[in-house]
């Protein structure tokens, strides 16, 4: 992993990226129960695999999504984040 | 009893040729069945057969293995031993930690080569400096070494560190704790191995795990690449693979996300630092090994990783660091690099406990920090296992802390792992 491909401004140097993360669904914390909400804090499901997760772009501060094999750091493919959720 | 390893035993089998030695340990077979079974054949999983075997005669012990024993991050790491805290839990248990490796050549009969040499933390601002005195005084408070120093003093004990005021991030002073130091770690792996395999464990190399017998909710044995193994007792000591083991289990989620942490290597130096130090500006470590090496690392690669290597922005950052500090190593070639996947909790703290499930013992979560804890780890989870319940050592290191609000977090970073 040398070379990230910013959805917004093409490859660049992986030294310009930060990593965010795996994506996990967020429950509503006014509805869920003291259990889920700490589960969802505290608990990662830590998949050896291909995982999608947040990376953001340092310069431009631009938040995209990256679809990623943990186990040989290879980069599937990287889309920005209204193709996974319709902008309201 | 003779020990096994002395000089008359050397002098004796140098006169035989050197073929009457015993192999460390044996190549058994797996039973049908063992009192406990340890899965993981790191330095954990061979210190906690050690301690059943010693300190609570629980022998019909199996440690399982999937590699070759050694292979995994006890063989990966820097060396460094400290017990240099802030939080009682933790300054407790490393202290513990560091008492027994005070003795462990000795109670191993096996060199360890433990050189007690010290461990400096650089403080670069007086806002940093003061922040040691407060942790220098918290580890003095339960009874561990620890003292200040000044410039002038780090000056005299490391010449090669650049301490000029035009030094990138000039050097306030220090936080020193001399009881601290390096170890060899392939020889913790192997004493620990022997020690075991004397009082007769089964260390099990190439036997993969590859799920878990159950009786209804209770975890009754494993499966394994060499066929099924019943035991009253299943131990997980597999940092590095904790979630892909619990998983087996039926176990979806842990605290804890797997990230790669990268280690170097130079060519061989004279004698050039005799302590460890470490960089309080970023995440940076230097000792130099018996051998001759500067044996060196810095933070881990910043993204979730199962793969044992590193990336190129880290070597770069961590060779920065390094030449921050010691300019005079510029042109000091690097030998080798590599890297180890680490359980990074959700609290920088690691978890011996009993369960989740009956008939289940968990010791995963050590950061990037597990070396150090080898003995104490070992002796408190083989404390668990044989009574059923944590030591008071590691009563704080449970699984349900996070949920519970009582997380352990040294350095304060919240419940994100690759801060910690």
């Amino acid at each position: 992993m040398k070379i990230l491909t910013c959805p917004m401004n093409g490859p660049r140097n992986i030294d310009e990226f930060q990593s965010f993360g795996p994506v996990r669904a967020e429950p509503d914390p006014d509805r869920t129960a003291d259990a889920d909400w700490s589960r969802h804090l505290f608990r990662a499901e830590n998949r050896k695999g291909i995982v999608v997760e947040w990376w953001r772009h340092v310069p431009s501060n631009y938040f995209f999504l990256a679809e990623r094999d943990l186990v040989t750091n290879e980069v599937l493919r990287t889309f920005d984040a209204s193709e996974r959720w319709a902008h309201p | 009893m003779m020990a096994e390893y002395s000089a008359l035993s050397l002098l004796a089998n140098a006169l035989k040729g050197n073929k009457d030695w015993k192999p460390a340990w044996r190549k058994p077979d797996p039973k049908a069945s063992y009192d406990v079974i340890i899965i993981g054949g790191g330095g954990h999983g061979l210190s906690t057969a050690y301690y059943l075997a010693k300190e609570h005669g629980i022998t019909n012990v199996a440690v399982l293995e999937k590699g070759w024993l050694g292979s995994g991050n006890v063989g990966r790491n820097t060396t460094a031993v400290r017990s240099n805290y802030l939080l009682p839990a933790n300054t407790r248990f490393y202290e513990h930690s560091m008492k027994l490796w005070e003795n462990l050549s000795h109670d191993l009969n096996y060199n360890v080569m433990f050189s007690q040499r010290g461990c400096l933390n650089l403080a670069h601002t007086p806002a940093q400096f003061d922040d040691y005195a407060r942790r220098g005084n918290a580890m003095r408070h339960l009874g561990v070494d620890a003292e200040l120093m000044t410039t002038a003093q780090i000056k005299r004990l490391i010449p090669a560190l650049d301490v000029s005021d035009s030094a990138r991030f000039p050097v306030v002073g220090g936080l020193m704790q001399r009881r601290a130091g390096t170890a060899r770690h392939d020889a913790v792996a192997w004493g620990y191995a022997r020690g075991a395999d004397r009082r007769g464990v089964d260390i099990i190399e190439n036997c993969e795990v590859t799920g878990f017998l159950r009786d209804g909710d209770r975890i009754t044995g494993v499966t394994t690449s060499r066929g099924d193994i019943r035991a009253k007792k299943v131990a997980v000591s597999v940092a590095g693979s904790t979630g892909r083991v619990m998983r087996l289990a039926g176990i979806e989620t842990m605290p804890i996300e797997s990230h790669v942490l990268q280690a170097f290597v130079t060519e061989s130096l004279k004698p050039f630092i005799d302590t460890v130090v470490t960089f309080g500006m970023g995440h940076f470590y230097l000792s130099q090994s018996d051998k001759g090496g500067l044996v060196y690392g810095g933070d881990i690669d910043g993204y979730n990783s199962y793969a044992q290597r590193g990336n190129l922005p880290v070597v770069d950052e961590v060779m920065s660091e390094m030449l921050a500090l010691f300019p005079g190593l510029a042109r000091v070639r690097m030998l080798r690099s590599w890297g180890g996947v680490c359980d990074m909790s959700m609290d920088g703290s690691p978890i011996i406990t009993t369960g989740p499930l009956p008939g289940m013992y968990l010791n995963c979560g050590w950061c990037y920090g597990g070396f150090k804890a080898t003995p104490a780890s070992g002796w408190c989870f083989a404390w668990t296992i044989a009574k059923d319940e944590p030591h008071d050592l590691n009563a704080s290191f449970t699984l349900d802390r996070f949920h519970r609000g009582l997380v352990i977090d040294d350095k304060g970073q919240g419940a994100t792992p690759r801060l910690h």
